[in-house]
Formats: structure tokens, sequence, C-alpha cells
């Protein structure tokens, strides 16, 4: 066993803390225009009003919060299942200080408006450039200590980081490949209903790779640790992994039923979504079968409460997916707040439940202790999360149905039964009920910070010593 | 109308989409072949360790999941046989959405246009007056009008309220229709008075409907107001309705009525449209609203004679 070399800790630290103090903004501001549907008045300034973030809200809990949970697992994941320290200390730090610079360059220009008008891809070009170095950084990073790793087999969590990182480079290339007009704006490359497909191919994509490509390699390092059990299934990971990078691609279409783009790709799109849950749910069982005979552990281990209870809304939000993209239920659906109910399903249940178990199993160990300060606190943060996400898609769920069916009521005479803002009128109590889910899962992450501040104050940083890897196993 | 801009990208898109689904199918099989542990027998347990205790077992694919894995496949491809997605083959069942938004168009208008043309033939007086086709006005007045007007009509800065007797364009039901068909567009040239004479004007114009204003520029103004707007609001500001210039004289304001906002009209002018339904909408159903859009601001005349 070496002595001197270490892992690359630091860097991991900085994203973990990082990810709990931008969970808690990026939640706040979705709990402020929860609460602005509820009271419009809270639109003081046109800075903070509902348009302008609602954007800060989303960039912030995706590429934040949930990015910077990425970085630190894949950071901590790759190097310990490579038994080598991080490829480069230097930039490792750049792809840290790039990443942190980028989130308030969002912070700072969306309340201001300037925006390019792509959903999830909003940031205008200057930062894009910034988004695209870093990114390269980070595919150095990580694929330079897969090559120098000392294990002979690439462990199956870096599958699916390495896979997240390459589509997600592909992605942000492509769907913000725009003309600049002046330092804060810009147009796209693309037109009408094109620029529409590619959009909606980056914007399924993120979903496909940032928040669950991403995830899933979390899941498939967390949970065997946590449990202390083998993987489930070698072959079930190899069949799903393939199955689900590939279908995930063709998908994004469905986002665009009824509209102008031609009906070949949109049955195109409907078809590989419907493919794509088998693949999806090849993680679900191969989470929660890791699990198997060893149940018990459940009980008083509120970290593999938040593991597995993250992939039971992943298996809930990946059927209910497929279910939205069929047409006929999309018609119903669609522009309803039954999609915000579905995407925080998958981004509160899955996301965030999977990120927080991750990073609660992270923090004590990049700062020497053996566990988080209070374990009480962890299953504190548990219940109220989990009420808090339930509370959220219920309502959602009930509002999206409601808006659907009377949107498409009509009188005996063929005239609209219902008026638009009686639908809005009628949403209120469940627009409502949402904003306390939301405030829930925000309260949680409080004590998450409060439990992390205990946890880490006076602690000295901790990088532990590189392992060699199992006997017979060297590269 | 075809899609591709060329027959090879039919082809193209047809044969990538096939072969992926198939591939789908082809790879789920290859990779199940690993047999079936019996019931009790601990897994193949791979012999590579990670990370000092990381292991994987190398349990087969679980049947149920295959199956579901195969039934969305064979789902697909049945559904790309019978619907387009295969290029530019149409699918056995002919189907498009154009077709379908045509269908229900068509079965629509034969199961309502009777309804509607019923009252089409009425004059709108009567049609007001019927309360079967007040509350159709009504439904679709929420639906195509209270966007701009409000649900209760009576209209916000810049949109007119529809439930007073003042009328822009002419209140009689015609006008109304005429409205709505053919839209209007009201403009005040910009520029025409400025700085002090604008000003005065501005006075003038208060002075006219009662509202507090300065007497000396209120004497100045009246002559500005003579020789620049009389053209279009007539010389006692009375307004003139076929070019749609608003009476001044009364306490409707479509803007406001404070200095600085009569002042930014007269400065910047105005420009507003009401956009033209006709086709949108169809005569029968802008008869409908005429008639209810009428009946409001007669129940208004009517309580302003109490």
């Amino acid at each position: 066993m070496q002595t001197e070399a270490t892992y690359n800790y630091k860097v991991v630290r900085q994203f973990a803390i990082m990810t709990v103090v931008w969970g808690i903004v990026g939640m706040l501001v979705g709990v402020v225009i929860a609460a602005q549907l509820v009271w419009p008045e809270l639109n003081l300034t046109s800075w903070l009003s509902y348009g302008r973030l609602r954007p800060l809200h989303t960039n912030a809990v995706i590429f934040a919060f949930g990015g910077s949970a990425l970085f630190a697992t894949s950071y901590y994941v790759v190097q310990r299942t490579s038994h080598v320290r991080l490829f480069s200390d230097g930039l490792a730090a750049f792809t840290f200080w790039g990443w942190q610079a980028v989130i308030v360059a969002a912070a700072v220009t969306l309340p201001l408006g300037m925006t390019s008008g792509k959903e999830y891809a909003e940031l205008e070009w200057p930062i894009d450039i910034l988004i695209t170095l870093v990114w390269v950084s980070y595919a150095v990073v990580f694929f330079g200590t897969i090559a120098t790793r000392k294990a002979s087999h690439i462990y199956v969590a870096n599958w699916f980081y390495g896979g997240f990182i390459l589509a997600v480079a592909l992605l942000h290339l492509v769907n913000s490949c725009e003309i600049p007009v002046s330092l804060f704006k810009s147009y796209s490359c693309y037109a009408g209903v094109q620029d529409a497909m590619i959009q909606w191919w980056y914007g399924h994509n993120a979903v496909g790779f940032f928040l669950t490509a991403g995830f899933l390699g979390m899941m498939y390092y967390f949970v065997p640790k946590q449990a202390g059990r083998p993987v489930y299934s070698y072959r079930l990971s190899v069949v799903h992994f393939w199955a689900l990078i590939f279908t995930y691609m063709w998908a994004g279409p469905h986002h665009l039923h009824y509209t102008a783009l031609p009906d070949w790709a949109q049955s195109i799109g409907m078809m590989f979504s419907l493919i794509l849950l088998a693949p999806s749910w090849g993680g679900m069982i191969n989470g929660i079968m890791t699990l198997s005979g060893a149940w018990h552990k459940l009980r008083d281990d509120p970290i593999l409460k938040f593991l597995i209870t993250s992939l039971s809304f992943y298996g809930m939000s990946t059927f209910e997916g497929p279910m939205m993209s069929i047409k006929t239920v999309n018609a119903l659906s669609h522009y309803t707040d039954w999609t915000v109910g579905h995407v925080h399903s998958g981004a509160l249940g899955w996301v965030a439940m999977i990120s927080i178990g991750s990073i609660y199993y992270l923090i004590p160990r990049l700062f020497g202790r053996k566990e988080m300060y209070s374990v009480r606190l962890i299953n504190v943060h548990f219940w109220v999360s989990t009420i808090g996400v339930v509370l959220y898609i219920a309502a959602m769920w009930i509002a999206g149905v409601m808006q659907g069916l009377m949107w498409r009521a009509t009188n005996a005479d063929g005239t609209l039964t219902y008026a638009f803002v009686e639908s809005v009128k009628a949403t209120y109590p469940f627009w409502s009920i949402r904003l306390l889910g939301g405030l829930l899962f925000l309260s949680g992450m409080l004590i998450m910070a409060w439990n992390t501040w205990k946890t880490v104050a006076g602690q000295k940083a901790y990088d532990a010593p590189v392992l060699a890897p199992a006997a017979g196993q060297h590269a | 109308m075809s899609d591709f801009v060329s027959g090879f990208w039919s082809v193209y898109v047809a044969l990538v989409t096939g072969v992926s689904i198939l591939g789908c199918g082809v790879f789920l099989w290859m990779q199940s072949k690993v047999k079936q542990v019996p019931a009790g027998a601990e897994p193949e347990l791979k012999d590579h360790v990670w990370d000092e205790d990381l292991q994987e077992y190398n349990n087969p694919l679980p049947r149920w999941w295959m199956w579901l894995f195969y039934i969305t496949i064979v789902f697909a491809l049945g559904y790309l046989a019978v619907y387009p997605g295969l290029g530019s083959y149409k699918g056995s069942f002919g189907w498009t959405s154009a077709r379908e938004y045509e269908d229900e168009m068509q079965k629509a208008n034969a199961q309502y246009a009777p309804i509607f043309e019923q009252f089409a033939r009425q004059d709108l007086k009567s049609v007001a007056a019927d309360p079967k086709a007040r509350q159709m006005g009504e439904r679709l007045f929420v639906t195509y009008c209270a966007q701009c007007h409000g649900s209760d009509a009576r209209g916000a800065k810049g949109f007119p309220n529809l439930a007073d007797s003042d009328w822009l364009y002419g209140g009689e039901p015609e006008q109304i229709k005429q409205s709505i068909l053919e839209g209007r567009n009201g403009v005040m040239p910009p520029g025409l008075l400025a700085g002090e004479e604008a000003k005065d004007a501005a006075h003038y114009v208060r002075s006219l409907s009662g509202l507090a204003a300065d007497s000396i520029r209120v004497a100045r103004g009246k002559e500005k107001f003579a020789a620049s707007c009389s053209a279009c609001h007539g010389p006692d500001g009375k307004g003139m309705q076929a070019v749609g210039a608003p009476n001044l004289t009364d306490q409707t304001w479509l803007y406001g009525s404070s200095e600085t906002t009569i002042l930014e009209g007269i400065a910047k002018g105005r420009n507003n449209q009401m956009p033209a339904h006709k086709e949108f909408l169809g005569e029968a159903k802008a008869h409908l609203l005429a008639a209810y859009v009428y009946g409001l601001s007669a129940d208004a005349a009517r309580t302003d004679k109490k």
C-alpha cells in the first residue's frame, strides 16, 4: 500500500459543500415562484418577476445543485474505483471555480432579463463559452483518471458518469450554437421547427443524461457501498446502460406532439419513449435488488432510506414519462401542471434525494469522521422531504388533470364550458399545497445545512490515502 | 407535401429508425442467454473488486423485465406499420394529424353550425334579447375577448370598456359587428403640438370634461386645439366615430386623464388595434358576440337612464 499518495478530496469537499449551498438557493427561488403563483402581488420588480426567476430556479437546481453533486460524486467515485489520484489537480480546481463562476453569472444575468430564450439553456453566449471550457476540462480530468487507473476494469458507475459527460458536451455544443449580436444577446443558429426540434432534443437529453445517467452513476456507487452488498446484476447493468443511452437520444419529439413538427418525427419520438421504459427500469431494479438480503438495514439507516426512496421515485417517473409521451395522454397532459408534477417527481424524488443520500455519505468521510453529526437529523430530513415531495406531486397531478379536463370541456352548443381564467382560479388550492410541499423540501435542506455545519466545523480536512487495487487486479 | 428534400432522406430516416428499433431487440436477445440460477442457489459473483468491497453479482436479466422490453419493441414496430413514422411511408391507416383536425372540425361544424345559424338569421337586436343567445355569447366572449377586454367586458388601460354606453366607433349592433369582423385601427398622429403649446392644449382638454385645469392655459389651449386637434376630435371636442376619435368631453378615458398621460398621447401619438376576427371566428360567431356586447351596453344605457 502506498502511504504518501492521497486522493484529491479537496475538489470533492468544495463541490460537496456547494451542493448543499446551491440546493438551498435553488429551492428557495422555487419556493418564491411557487408563492408568486398563489400571490401574484409578490412580483415586486421586473428583476424578481416570475418570468425571470423561473429560469433562475431551473438553472440553479439542475446545474448548480445537481451539477455540484455530480462533480463531487464523480470525482470521488472515479478516483476510488480507479485506485489513483485525479488526473490533474489544476484542471480539477479550474472546473470548480469555473462552474461557480457560471452559476454566479447565471444568477446575475437571468434576473436582468438576459436570455437566449431556450429552456434549460437560457444563458447567453459568453457564459456558454465558459461552460464549454469547464466541461472540456471536466472530461479531461475524468477520462484522464480512467486512463491512468490501476484497476483493470472500469467500474459500472464510471460508464454512466462518462456517458453523461460526453453526451452533455454534445448537447451543449449543438443546441447552444448561436450568432452573437452584442455582448449579451445572440440568436439561435436554427430557425422554426428545426430550432424547436433541436431545443427538445437537447431538453429531453438534459433530463436523460444530466439528470438520469449522471445520477445512475451515483446510484451504482453509493447504493452498494451503503448497503454493503454486491451490485445485483452485471448483465443487467450492461444491457440497460447501452439501451438507455441509445434510446434517450430519440425521445425528444414527444415534447412537440401536435405541433408543426412532422407526424413521422412525432411518431418516432413516442415509440422510442415507450421503448425507454425497460432500460430506465433496469437501473431501478439493479439498485433496489442490490438491497435484497439486507432489507433490515432500511430500518435504521436514513442514508439508505434516501437512496432507496429515490429509486422508487425514479421508477415512478420513468413509468409516467413514457405514458405521458403517448399522444392521446399527451393531448390531456401537455401544457398543464401535470408536466410540472412529473418533472418534480423526478427532480425532487429522484435527483435531489439520491444526491442528498450520497452527500450525507461523503461529508463525514471528507472531514475524517465516521458519520454525520446527527443521524437522527438525517432521519428527520428524510421524512420532511418525503412528505414534501408527495404533497407537491399529488397536488400537481390533480391540478394538471383538472386543467386538462376543464380546457377540453364543451357545452351542448360547442362553446367551451370554462374560460381559461376559470381553470386558473380552480388551481389556486393546489398551488397552495404545492407551495407547502416545496417549503417542506426546502426546510429539509436547511436541516441538512445545519447538520453539515456541525459535522464540518472545527474538523480538519481529510485526504484518504490511495488504495492499491485488490490482489491480481492491477491494470 | 413531403417533409423531405429528396427521396434519399426518407429512405435514410426509415432505415435508421427500423434498424435502431430492431437493434434494441437483437441486443437484448444476445445478452439474455445467461441461464437462470436454480432457486436457492447463490448467483455468480464476478471476481473484480473495486475500492475495497465493491463487487457485482451476475444475476440473469429478470424475465418479466425482458418481456416488458420485447413488448415495447414489438408495439413500436406495429405502430410504425400503421402510423406515419418510417420516412415518407404513410402507414396503413393513412392517418395524419392535419386530417384528424379537419375531420373533427367537420364533425363539430355539422353538429353545432345549425345552432349558430338559427341566430345568424335573426336581427341582432332580437338575438340580444334572447336569453339562450346571450348565454352562448357570454361563453364566446370569455373565450375569445376576455384576454383584452376582461371577463366583465369593462376593459383596461388601452382596451375599451364594452359594458358602458360610450363608443369609439359607434354602438349600433351593426357597427359592433363590423368592429369584430374587420377589426379597427385607431391612430392619433404624434407630435402635432409640442412644448408649452402641448401643455396648453392638455389643460384645455382636461377642462372639457370638467377636470382641474389652469385657466390661463385653457384659454391659450383652446386656440391650439382648434388648429391642431379639432379635425378629428371635432370643434367641440366631442370626437368623431367615423375615425374612432374619442369624445374628450366625457368621463371615459382610454389611457387615463392625467396631464402626463394626455401629454404622452400628444407627444408620441397613439396606435391601437383591434384585430379582425372574420377569418378566425366566422360570421355566425361574430353575430352572437356582437349581439352579446350590444346587450351589455344596452343594459348599461338603461341603468344610466334610471
